[in-house]
């Protein structure tokens, strides 16, 4: 579903050039949620963006559902990540002019979708999330959890293969995160894939695999990140 | 889609209303400053019958002395003597001709409650009505049998038909001028070209003369000339005769020729004419005959005055300066906007959609500066009216063409304005934003 080879990024400025991933190699399966944890500045964020197609890359190559997308146009990124994937972020993002059903309604105006089946699809995420009876809300109007509620319902909306979440539940208390959490584990269930970066060793652990990066690089794979995520919470 | 960035456009100008609104007056003010002036400038330069300027041609013949042209460098006078114009209209060589003078003198009403006042009189033939397509409320010109004997014979205005006889159809209806009585024939309707471009030497944008009257009326009842007289020589005998029958120019004379058949023909005439009346001694200078269509006239003329070009290339530059500050704040609107920007870009979003949509924000803001714009400018062309008085009434109307125009300029102005602030906005890395909201 996605596979990364030897990907670098190199963050280039007139004094210092700064690698933020070095020869990254991963691939995640359909139906997968993995956990990316590491330290703050190991790549964490940078690979999420180089997944989602929303950042360039230095070298290696990237093929994701099997096509490579190293070279493609930037209109070309904009359709795979419009169709195929589906963003969640630690601040919500959501748009504070537009109601709940018009911000859930952001991607799929860039689809080409019928005004009818745009209207089934929002309210049927907004369903999924337990939002339906407010979708003239504006997210100013809810709590920190039901607004991240309503970035996934956005996410989810235009039926992605694959579900990109960085930190989503970083702005959140523990009750709401794991309310997060299960709605995250319950949209997997029903197979979509998931890659979810965060600092939470125990959201970690609910994943059903775990990657730790450290220094642009997968250091290690399942059983010693969990290793990796105690020395952090520890530290 | 277009309806949806429309309604984004909208929203995103309620958010910020103060920017938005600064934005709007910015633009606003230049558009009013700049339509102001170049409503002045259209309305000087205009061709007030357009579909007929190609046929009807100005008359000049080079009567002037041997030593200095008539106007520099090697022009003739603008006007004619009257014994030209009488030869021209006399051989009758054109489809129509009109010689033509200003004259004036006093009016007495038949109605005895109507005090006697001043009228401007325009003295000239009756094809001068068919020519120039003048439109009648009541009645006609007069024939050309009038024109030959001297028929007492006048047309009025509309405004001083009002006045004589309260705006009643005056057909047949008596009026004294200059101490002899006249017969109505007929009334103008509205008819105000702008400028008057039948005659540019007396007051270009002035109202047409209020009565009209047979030209060979001005030898009998030795009406006085009005307006612009020159003479490259004093005249050779004393008297009214003596000035007509000098070489002072007075006189316009217009013909109709309809294809470039009768306009070969009509300049050989000239030539001739000119050349027959070198035999008896006048017309010392070479062949120097002109003949201007309407456009060519106004042109020659150059009707739109110094002042008003300077003040619209001032106005455009003021125009300049406030999109300069509109691209200051758009900026300032657009990139608060990146966390958006880079959202839309995450789902989805390509450069072009996000083009078209801040163009279309743009081009809302633009419009709405051009209706508020168009509103300045009619207070602006309302002040100039107020200070030049009759003068600028006419110059100071906004028409429909004028309001089109300012809303476009003010939509292309603001577009092209917005170019940089939506490339900018376009460019925005989505990464860059969508962890630091």
């Amino acid at each position: 579903m996605l596979k990364m080879e030897n990907i670098t990024k190199v963050y280039r400025t007139d004094m210092v050039e700064t690698h933020a991933l070095r020869e990254f190699n991963l691939e995640v399966n359909e139906g997968d949620f993995v956990a990316v944890t590491g330290p703050s500045g190991s790549g964490k964020t940078t690979f999420l963006n180089i997944a989602g197609l929303l950042e360039t890359y230095s070298a290696g190559r990237y093929f994701l559902d099997g096509n490579d997308v190293s070279g493609i146009s930037d209109s070309a990124r904009s359709r795979v990540r419009n169709e195929k994937i589906g963003f969640i972020f630690q601040g919500f993002n959501l748009i504070p002019d537009l109601n709940l059903f018009d911000n859930v309604d952001v991607p799929l105006r860039y689809r080409g979708f019928s005004n009818k089946e745009r209207k089934e699809r929002i309210e049927h995420s907004l369903d999924t999330v337990g939002l339906a009876n407010r979708m003239k809300h504006l997210p100013a109007q809810l709590s920190g959890g039901q607004q991240q509620r309503v970035a996934i319902a956005r996410a989810l909306a235009g039926s992605p293969r694959f579900l990109l979440a960085d930190e989503p539940t970083g702005n959140l208390d523990s009750k709401m995160a794991n309310s997060v959490m299960e709605l995250l584990q319950d949209i997997n269930a029903k197979g979509t894939t998931i890659v979810m970066v965060t600092h939470d060793p125990g959201l970690a652990a609910q994943a059903k695999r775990n990657i730790y990066v450290r220094d642009g690089k997968v250091s290690e794979l399942h059983e010693v990140s969990l290793q990796a995520t105690k020395e952090v919470v520890n530290a | 889609m277009m309806s949806y960035y429309f309604r984004l456009a909208l929203i995103s100008m309620r958010r910020n209303p103060v920017l938005s609104t600064l934005m709007v007056l910015a633009i606003a003010l230049g558009i009013g400053a700049c339509m102001t002036t170049i409503t002045v400038n259209y309305l000087m330069s205009n061709n007030p019958i357009k579909h007929k300027s190609d046929v009807l041609f100005h008359v000049q013949l080079d009567n002037w002395g041997p030593y200095e042209a008539a106007v520099d460098p090697n022009d003739p006078p603008y006007q004619m003597t009257w014994t030209d114009v009488n030869n021209l209209q006399k051989s009758e060589r054109a489809y129509r001709q009109a010689a033509m003078a200003k004259s004036g003198g006093v009016v007495v009403p038949t109605d005895p409650n109507v005090k006697p006042f001043q009228a401007g009189y325009r003295l000239t033939y009756g094809d001068f009505f068919t020519m120039f397509d003048v439109p009648f409320l009541y009645g006609s010109g007069w024939d050309s049998e009038a024109d030959s004997n001297g028929r007492h014979v006048v047309v009025l205005t509309k405004e001083i038909n009002e006045t004589l006889f309260g705006g009643k159809n005056s057909i047949g209806q008596n009026v004294t001028l200059s101490g002899e009585i006249f017969t109505v024939v007929g009334v103008i309707d509205e008819w105000h070209p702008i400028p008057k471009f039948y005659d540019l030497n007396n007051d270009d944008f002035g109202r047409p003369s209020e009565l009209f009257m047979p030209l060979s009326l001005k030898l009998s009842m030795k009406l006085p000339s009005w307006g612009n007289v020159n003479c490259w020589k004093s005249p050779e005998e004393d008297g009214f005769e003596g000035f007509l029958n000098s070489e002072c120019v007075n006189f316009q004379f217009w013909v109709e020729l309809n294809n470039p058949g009768e306009r070969a023909d009509y300049a050989q005439f000239l030539d001739n004419y000119v050349n027959q009346q070198k035999t008896f001694g006048r017309f010392p200078r070479p062949l120097n005959n002109r003949m201007n269509n309407v456009q060519q006239w106004l042109e020659y003329n150059e009707v739109v005055a110094d002042d008003a070009q300077i003040m619209m290339w001032l106005s455009l530059m003021f125009l300049v300066v406030c999109l300069l500050n509109t691209i200051g704040l758009m900026l300032s609107k657009f990139m608060g906007k990146s966390s958006e920007i880079g959202l839309r870009r995450a789902v989805g979003a390509t450069k072009k959609d996000l083009f078209i949509q801040h163009t279309v924000e743009t081009a809302c803001i633009g419009i709405a500066g051009g209706i508020v714009g168009l509103g300045l400018s009619f207070f602006g062309l309302q002040g100039l009216r107020a200070l030049y008085g009759e003068f600028a009434d006419k110059l100071t109307s906004l028409d429909m063409n004028m309001a089109i125009l300012a809303i476009l300029l003010s939509l292309v102005a603001t577009i092209i304005a917005g170019l940089y602030p939506t490339w900018r906005a376009c460019s925005i890395a989505p990464a860059s934003q969508l962890k630091s909201q």
